[in-house]
């Protein structure tokens, strides 16, 4: 590796697995999936579960609000200046997919400001079912989904539900009172995904977010390995 | 000169954060100044003359090699309001990564050496055209042509304008765009000799109260 000694090396460029000192960089994963299903709450939920041990910051990606920085801030489940909102223009698989500039941007501030850090939550607005996320921006997806969205959707398919590299199924409690069978959707993610992962997901009930955060750790001991 | 590169340089979709920003087109929607294609035509035509001509003249003075802490200068002593500055250095930094990307060059890794926040954008659009092997023209025109089609797209989102209509403004406009674009290269050239005080320095006090406006909203679509 060429090392500048005149000068302080150039801002990093994308997915450099290495910061411009040299340094390993955060693990970036991206949460992604329809309005509604529940990323910011399993956002939150991560950070309580993993923030004892590991040095944690998350960027938001709010389609016209500040509404889900807020609400973590609200839930004070990590300080203030370690959650960064990026505004996406109505466009918010623009943000996360076709043009990443604004979120590499985010991420790399925050480690400047409050690194060393070791994960970084990278959680996309609400939006469809083709919302996936750019390789050039994180290591890892999670694609969040719920019961109440109908029952339908793992069948259905599509990139987020097909190619991500974990499909949370989110408040399973109200499944029913929303006539989804739970059985039928393990059933078709099953076809979808073949090997990839799913886990079932209660935050009320608190069944699934353990097994959200042992995956998360099984990347990151991946990367750092 | 590769005339394919200057459109890869003004595609739409380049990937330098554009898509977030509105040009002032939200504030100008939310004040009733926007309401329907012709008022977007009279929009665009004022943002062209003034911020416009003045990107058009910096990217230019870039690509002629002007030094790009001068250009910076010359650029924040153009920009009244503090969230317009803020926003074309976002902007800058975020076109800075993507040219270095595109068109490798140890002048454009300096740049990012120098400014790590960020330059104005214009100046970098100057250098990622320098980088690409383009003329003081085409960073022009791209320059111009941005001036106009980031707040005809925004105004299809936030009025639901027909898209068609939104095209045809630019389409009417394009003669204008070249006669600003010239403008802006001859002011440029002057540079080297007079230094960055002969570049244009045309404002559109409404764009520049608009900004801040908006800048306070707590519930926007566009960032800037």
């Amino acid at each position: 590796m060429h090392l500048d000694h005149t000068h302080p090396a150039p801002a990093a460029l994308s997915a450099d697995a290495r910061r411009p000192d040299g340094t390993r960089r955060a693990l970036r994963i991206g949460l992604g999936g329809p309005v509604g299903s529940g990323k910011t709450a399993t956002v939150a939920a991560l950070c309580r579960a993993l923030r004892e041990q590991l040095s944690l910051a998350v960027v938001t990606n709010d389609i016209y609000t500040r509404e889900d920085a807020e609400f973590l801030l609200r839930e004070a489940v990590l300080p203030p200046e370690r959650i960064t909102a990026v505004e996406t223009g109505a466009c918010p698989h623009t943000a996360i997919r076709d043009d990443i500039s604004a979120n590499l941007e985010a991420v790399e501030d925050l480690e400047d400001a409050v690194g060393p850090l070791d994960l970084i939550l990278v959680e996309s607005g609400g939006d469809n079912l083709t919302a996936t996320f750019s390789k050039g921006l994180v290591d890892a997806q999670i694609f969040v989904i719920d019961v109440a969205g109908g029952d339908d959707i793992p069948r259905k398919g599509g990139p987020g539900v097909t190619t991500a590299d974990l499909l949370v199924v989110n408040k399973t409690d109200l499944a029913p009172h929303v006539g989804s069978d739970l059985a039928r959707m393990a059933a078709d993610a099953k076809a979808q995904r073949a090997e990839l992962p799913v886990v079932f997901q209660s935050l009320r009930g608190g069944t699934g977010v353990a097994d959200v955060a042992a995956w998360v750790r099984e990347r990151l001991a991946a990367w750092t390995a | 000169m590769s005339r394919a590169a200057l459109l890869v340089l003004a595609d739409g979709r380049f990937p330098a954060g554009g898509h977030a920003h509105s040009g002032g087109a939200e504030a100008a929607v939310k004040a009733g100044r926007i309401t329907d294609a012709p008022g977007l035509e009279e929009f665009c035509r004022g943002r062209l003359h003034t911020s416009g001509l003045v990107a058009a003249a910096l990217a230019a003075a870039a690509v002629l090699g002007a030094d790009p802490g001068e250009l910076d200068a010359a650029a924040d002593a153009r920009t009244p309001s503090p969230a317009l500055r803020a926003a074309a250095r976002r902007l800058g930094r975020q076109l800075l990564r993507a040219a270095r990307v595109t068109w490798p060059s140890a002048e454009l890794d300096a740049v990012a050496r120098r400014f790590p926040k960020g330059a104005h954008q214009p100046v970098v659009l100057g250098l990622a055209a320098r980088a690409a092997g383009l003329a003081p023209e085409d960073a022009a025109h791209c320059a111009v042509y941005e001036s106009v089609s980031g707040p005809a797209t925004a105004t299809v989102r936030l009025l639901s304008l027909d898209p068609f209509d939104a095209t045809g403004v630019l389409a009417r406009l394009a003669p204008e765009l070249d006669r600003v674009a010239d403008r802006a290269v001859e002011a440029a050239r002057r540079v080297a000799d007079e230094g960055v005080d002969a570049l244009p320095a045309a404002s559109a006090p409404l764009l520049e109260v608009g900004a801040e406006w908006h800048a306070g909203w707590p519930v926007r679509l566009f960032a800037s």
